[in-house]
């Protein structure tokens, strides 16, 4: 297949592109920057524009589509911009081009009202009810994307769920970052059960879900390792790897989601150069559960995790043993 | 019809026409909705009924019901009390369309619940109905919409009498009857119920039942949990104004509460004709309601001696809200093959001790007492105060109680609450009853207040015997029956307690040692309470035949007899003492808490009998070894002379069991398994759990699915495994084949008889829910609740509670092997495994008591610890608690609440505060 992927530069969409291209498929990579993969076409362009993304989707058979503005702070019309025109516009380039499927890379804070997620499966997104920005335009782009599915351009969308490894900035940056500078606090002693994807697991998914997209078009799937921990294990875990201390303090979870919309709302205003260190989604995240039932993933992808837990935090150790800062 | 006499508001009297329900009321659906209009009376009018039906539904789906239900619900709800049922019986009806079942469709029922005139969305005629119209008129629907039999009777409150008036007028259709918390008759000797007497005070009626919604709200507001705000809101739809709510006020004042009221002599009717009915009955009661009490279960239960009885413990009034009865409902239609039964055909299956032949006995309870009744040798001691009491003496007053029991009112089949510490003054009342076939209650002081009241409540004695302290809780608590008190109180104090007489006074009348007829070999003897610790206190029915059967199998597997020194630690095995013929003690301790007995106590008890068999409880047997260090000489050598020890109740752990060894060091360990329903069904030394151990310890890695190992069937017992399925389901025949995971079945002439008016919980835990094989027709088999496996020598093991089971995306785990694998671990000192989120998708939690003990309530493992646990038992365990205590049972200090452990540990790893669970 002639598969193009969308925001390769980044630390899934990479990942994701090489497991295509590794599984033999002719992959073209579709963002701002040079994706930095080996064996792959570089188209260089914006989401926002109609016209490069016209030139991105011509000749292809299917798209996994990752970019997007990922944040937990910003400009609300930038996020709509990119996640959800951005989107709408892929769609109709795809529909024009005849490009007939499409692997839309979501999250499962599309379907997240802030409560407790114990053992469920994926639910419908939920625009009204998304935390933030960022799960709020995902969840408006995820309606769309599943609402074209047809016989003709089958959709189907993925969710995976925090995922880490060696050389991610989003999550494990930060928090090791935070945990040398002493910032990263613990939620209520951090027993929340957190369920979490090691990279070369949620790109297998991904791969997975190309390879399946015609039987199980018009479906949402949440990816996870299946093995949920206590977010204070889990980023104690991080942490150890990464050699820094694991966080020691702790705040009421109350008290921080106060905090955290408080930060939200001025940080809007003072845009500074970090984001907020604490929002409210963020401190929903750490404070409460979110694992989810992975048998309907697992069965109908026909996947199923190839790193465990302990092995990815080995992996991650290697990694930080072998670049030393 | 005229107003002018009427007690109601002008209100009640406006008329308006029947209509349909409006959209979307919760559990509604709009489908079954339907109105029907019929001659009201001899009026010349006619008269708009509104009903719910799923006949037209049943049509649709092309299967032809075996018959009708026909529910009439009470005041003041409507057809909308009866959802659950029509839905449930329109599901089965869709599955059995599915798959296709012949022409009339087994398992299959039309619904049809009512709307009465006057209430529900059902017209508003302006006319104040009595009784007998109000049975006139359903008669005339039921005529109207020509419904022809089999039909079963479905009532609930006031609609209960209503039906019960159809299916008296109706025998020739009538195939069974149903009824919730409702009543037939008042008991002469009662007030009716206080909330009804104020509500029918002049002046009260009209405004709490018509111009406000009073009486509607506070029948709402008996829903245990509360009714969500929209059920509520169901209820309250055809209610919403004064002009619909003249119904109300009509149905409270129809209750004739004398013999002048115009409703009495239908009530009176039919209230005899329910003695004639002869067809099936199912009483479903919910024992917290304020108006229909249990009194008036008993009413009924007398009035229909063969009605299959289910108390819904924690339920009330509203009880088809509070618990899932359509389920029930449906199983009892299939269990008594309704569909098969037609009209006037009598109940042709009598419960089984009524089939059972009328015999007496060969060797009764009492019999070693009749054999040693010229004997000066001691049968019982007490400790404190100390008394020894000869075979003489004990035989002399059993029979002088016995004679007076009788004269003082008590008869066969009565029931007796004792509620008397162990001690001569029980178990010479125990054997008195026994002797003139009273049923004795025993429910054991552990259960603490709460769960001794229900318990005490549910049995309904009819006479109630006890030291001060018993007698003053059921003064309290308003326990029913005659009270008759241990020693013989001062005059107002007796008054004040209600105390008839004294046991004093008992062994007085009855001097002359006069006695009946001795019960029958099949009638019951006790009912004795489980302990509380897997759910409500249930209790267990024993007929004299199979207490018999405990006495025999205990005697052989423990070689206790004639001459035998017994020190009983634990309650059902102190009150067989005498039966067994052993010479026995009950140590000093507080019986509430067994775990203050001390090695001091055991001792001078077994050298007060000269000792040769010790039975301990497990929490008792931890204080005995940790307080030996109190021991001298004397107490020493009389341990030394004990030859067998056992410990019961609840797994001991082998080291436990060897210390309590080291303590008694020529007695033979030993560890029986078995439940109240059935006190001895395997047992092991402590020689045998060793041996077990290396026998598991040699298996290939994942053969063995660890384990308690409880040892081999006791004497006649049988032992079979019901396989668990994918979902943790016992599923299948039971079967001996070793190695396989399932829940415990057994069989044994010691097993009890029943559950106490728990009818449904009897169908779950009989035989008749366990595939039988040919060749075991007509065997008694016992569902314990309990999962295990057997091993290829023949030996069980346990490895938890079947609600216990987790059952993970990976497969089915059972608590027992992983929490012993844990406990292996340096610094643990106990563990429990619980599994949370939902069934199929679940995630192991292991929570731990460490040693020391953590100073948190509860706190996470650290990682290394966390690890550890994954590492001993092989399995992904999500996290890893640890707490300062793990809760559990009073009565055994052992047994953990798995479930309720589940519970805490899903609200702390979803963020809850770290809290103790």
């Amino acid at each position: 297949m002639r598969v193009l992927v969308t925001g390769a530069s980044g630390f899934l969409g990479g990942a994701v592109a090489r497991e295509i291209a590794v599984a033999g498929h002719e992959v073209r990579t579709f963002q701002r920057r040079p994706s930095g993969v080996d064996g792959v076409d570089d188209v260089l362009g914006s989401l926002t524009s109609t016209a490069d993304v016209a030139r991105a989707v011509e000749g292809m058979d299917a798209v996994v589509h990752l970019a997007a503005k990922v944040s937990l702070a910003g400009d609300p019309a930038e996020f709509e911009a990119v996640n959800v025109e951005g989107t709408r516009a892929l769609l109709a380039s795809m529909r024009d081009a005849g490009v007939g499927r499409l692997v839309f890379v979501s999250s499962p804070s599309v379907a997240h009202a802030g409560a407790s997620i114990v053992g469920d499966d994926a639910q419908p997104a939920d625009p009204r009810h998304a935390r933030g920005e960022y799960a709020r335009t995902k969840a408006l782009a995820e309606l769309l994307a599943l609402g074209s599915d047809s016989g003709s351009l089958r959709v189907v969308a993925v969710r995976p769920h925090l995922v880490w490894g060696p050389g991610d900035t989003q999550l494990v940056e930060r928090i090791v970052e935070r945990a040398r500078a002493g910032r990263l606090p613990l939620l209520d002693r951090g027993a929340a059960l957190i369920d979490s994807t090691y990279i070369d697991n949620a790109a297998s998914a991904i791969a997975a879900a190309l390879e399946r997209v015609d039987e199980v078009h018009g479906n949402a799937y949440v990816i996870t390792n299946g093995e949920p921990r206590p977010v204070a294990e889990l980023l104690g875990g991080i942490c150890a790897a990464a050699g820094v201390a694991a966080p020691a303090w702790s705040v009421p979870a109350g008290v921080a989601r106060a905090a955290g919309s408080l930060i939200e709302v001025v940080w809007r205003v003072k845009p500074g150069a970090d984001e907020p260190p604490m929002t409210r989604f963020l401190a929903e995240q750490l404070s409460t559960a979110h694992w989810f039932d992975q048998r309907r993933t697992r069965s109908e992808l026909q996947w199923r995790p190839a790193v465990s837990l302990d092995e990815g935090l080995r992996r991650l150790a290697g990694h930080y043993s072998a670049t030393p800062r | 019809m005229s107003h002018g006499s009427s007690r109601l508001p002008r209100s009640a009297g406006r008329t308006a026409p029947a209509s349909l329900p409006p959209a979307g009321l919760p559990g509604m659906d709009a489908r079954f909705s339907r109105l029907v209009t019929v001659a009201d009376g001899d009026s010349g009018r006619s008269a708009t009924w509104h009903l719910l039906d799923n006949g037209p539904v049943l049509d649709e789906l092309g299967v032809t019901p075996v018959g009708t239900l026909l529910c009439v619900h009470g005041n003041p709800t409507w057809s909308y009390l009866w959802r659950g049922l029509v839905a449930a019986a329109t599901d089965a009806a869709t599955t059995a369309a599915e798959t296709g079942s012949g022409l009339v469709s087994s398992g299959v029922w039309r619904v049809v619940a009512v709307d009465q005139l006057e209430m529900g969305f059902s017209e508003r005629t302006g006319t104040e109905r009595g009784l007998e119209r109000r049975v006139a008129d359903l008669s005339a629907l039921t005529d109207a919409l020509e419904l022809t039999g089999p039909v079963v009777t479905v009532g609930h409150d006031w609609g209960g009498v209503v039906s019960m008036g159809w299916a008296v007028d109706h025998s020739e259709l009538l195939a069974g009857v149903v009824l919730l918390n409702t009543a037939i008759h008042q008991p002469e000797d009662r007030a009716i119920p206080w909330p009804l007497r104020l509500t029918l005070q002049r002046g009260m009626l009209g405004r709490a039942t018509v111009a406000t919604p009073a009486f509607l709200e506070t029948t709402l507001a008996l829903a245990h949990p509360a009714l969500a705000a929209d059920v509520k809101n169901g209820y309250r739809a055809p209610y919403r104004s004064a002009d619909r709510r003249g119904g109300i006020g009509a149905f409270v004042a129809d209750i004739p509460v004398d013999e002048q009221h115009r409703s009495w002599n239908e009530l009176e009717r039919i209230a005899a004709g329910v003695r004639e009915l002869g067809v099936p009955s199912l009483m479903l009661w919910g024992p917290r309601d304020p108006i229909f009490s249990d009194t008036y279960l008993d009413d009924l239960a007398e009035r229909m001696p063969q009605a299959d009885i289910h108390r819904f413990e924690g339920a009330g009034h509203m009880i088809a809200e509070d618990v899932e009865y359509a389920p029930v409902v449906l199983g009892w239609l299939e269990a008594r093959s309704l569909s098969l039964s037609k009209g006037t055909d009598s109940v042709d299956e009598l419960p089984v001790d009524k089939l059972r032949e009328q015999k007496a006995s060969k060797r009764p309870l009492w019999s070693v007492l009749d054999e040693l009744r010229g004997s000066t040798d001691i049968a019982l001691v007490d400790m404190k105060p100390y008394r020894a009491v000869s075979w003489r003496l004990l035989s002399r007053r059993v029979r002088q109680l016995a004679a007076g029991l009788v004269r003082a009112g008590v008869k066969p089949g009565d029931r007796v609450s004792l509620l008397i510490p162990p001690s001569a003054d029980l178990t010479a009342v125990l054997y008195a009853c026994l002797r003139i076939g009273a049923v004795v209650v025993v429910a054991d002081a552990g259960l603490g207040l709460p769960g001794l009241t229900r318990a005490v409540r549910g049995a309904r004695p009819d006479h109630v015997i006890g030291a001060l302290p018993g007698l003053t809780v059921a003064r309290a608590f308003s326990w029913p029956g005659q009270k008759i008190s241990t020693a013989t109180l001062p005059l107002p104090t007796a008054l004040a307690l209600g105390v008839r007489h004294s046991l004093g006074e008992i062994a007085r009348l009855g001097a002359d040692e006069s006695l009946p007829e001795p019960p029958a070999a099949s009638a019951v003897a006790a009912v004795l309470f489980t302990s509380g610790s897997t759910g409500p206190a249930k209790g267990v029915v024993y007929t004299h035949a199979q207490l018999e059967a405990v006495r025999d199998a205990l005697s052989s597997q423990y070689d206790i007899g004639v001459g035998t020194g017994l020190v009983a630690g634990f309650a059902p095995f102190a009150l067989l003492g005498p039966a067994l013929g052993a010479r026995s003690v009950t140590p000093d301790m507080n019986v509430t808490s067994p775990r203050t007995l001390t090695a001091k106590a055991t001792a001078e008890a077994a050298a007060a009998v000269d000792a040769s068999v010790v039975f301990l409880s497990p929490a008792a047997l931890a204080n005995v070894v940790a307080t030996s260090d109190a021991l001298g000489l004397a107490d020493t050598a009389a341990l030394a002379g004990v030859k067998t020890f056992l410990s019961a109740g609840a797994p001991v752990p082998e080291s436990l069991l060897a210390a309590a060894g080291r303590l008694m060091p020529n007695a033979t360990p030993h560890t029986p398994y078995g439940m109240t329903e059935g006190l001895l069904m395997t047992d092991i030394t402590l020689e045998g759990i060793r041996a077990a151990a290396d026998d598991a310890a040699a298996l290939p890695d994942g053969e063995h699915a660890g384990g308690v190992c409880v040892g081999a069937p006791a004497g006649s017992v049988r032992v079979r495994i019901a396989a668990l399925d994918e979902n943790g389901m016992p599923g299948g025949e039971p079967s001996e084949q070793p190695g396989v995971t399932g829940e415990i079945v057994l069989s044994a002439p010691h097993l009890k008889q029943s559950y106490d008016r728990l009818w449904a919980t009897n169908r779950v835990a009989d035989a008749d829910s366990v595939p039988a094989s040919a060749g075991d027709q007509g065997e008694r088999w016992h569902r314990t609740g309990d999962v295990g496996h057997l091993d290829s020598a023949g030996r069980l093991w346990v490895e938890g509670r079947l609600p216990h089971v987790i059952v993970t995306a990976a497969g089915v785990i059972t608590p027992v092997g992983p929490e012993q694998k844990i406990e292996s671990l340096l610094g643990v000192n106990r563990a429990a495994l619980a599994g949370i989120g939902p069934r199929g998708t679940q995630q192991l939690v292991a929570v731990l008591e460490t040693e020391p003990a953590a100073s948190r309530p509860a706190a996470l493992g650290d990682s290394e610890l966390a690890a550890a646990v994954r590492h001993a038992t092989g399995l992904d365990i999500a996290a890893v608690l640890v707490v300062a205590a793990l809760p559990t049972d009073i009565r055994h200090n052992s047994k953990i609440d798995r479930s309720a452990l589940s519970r805490w540990a899903e609200g702390v790893l979803s963020g809850a505060k770290l809290s103790a669970p």
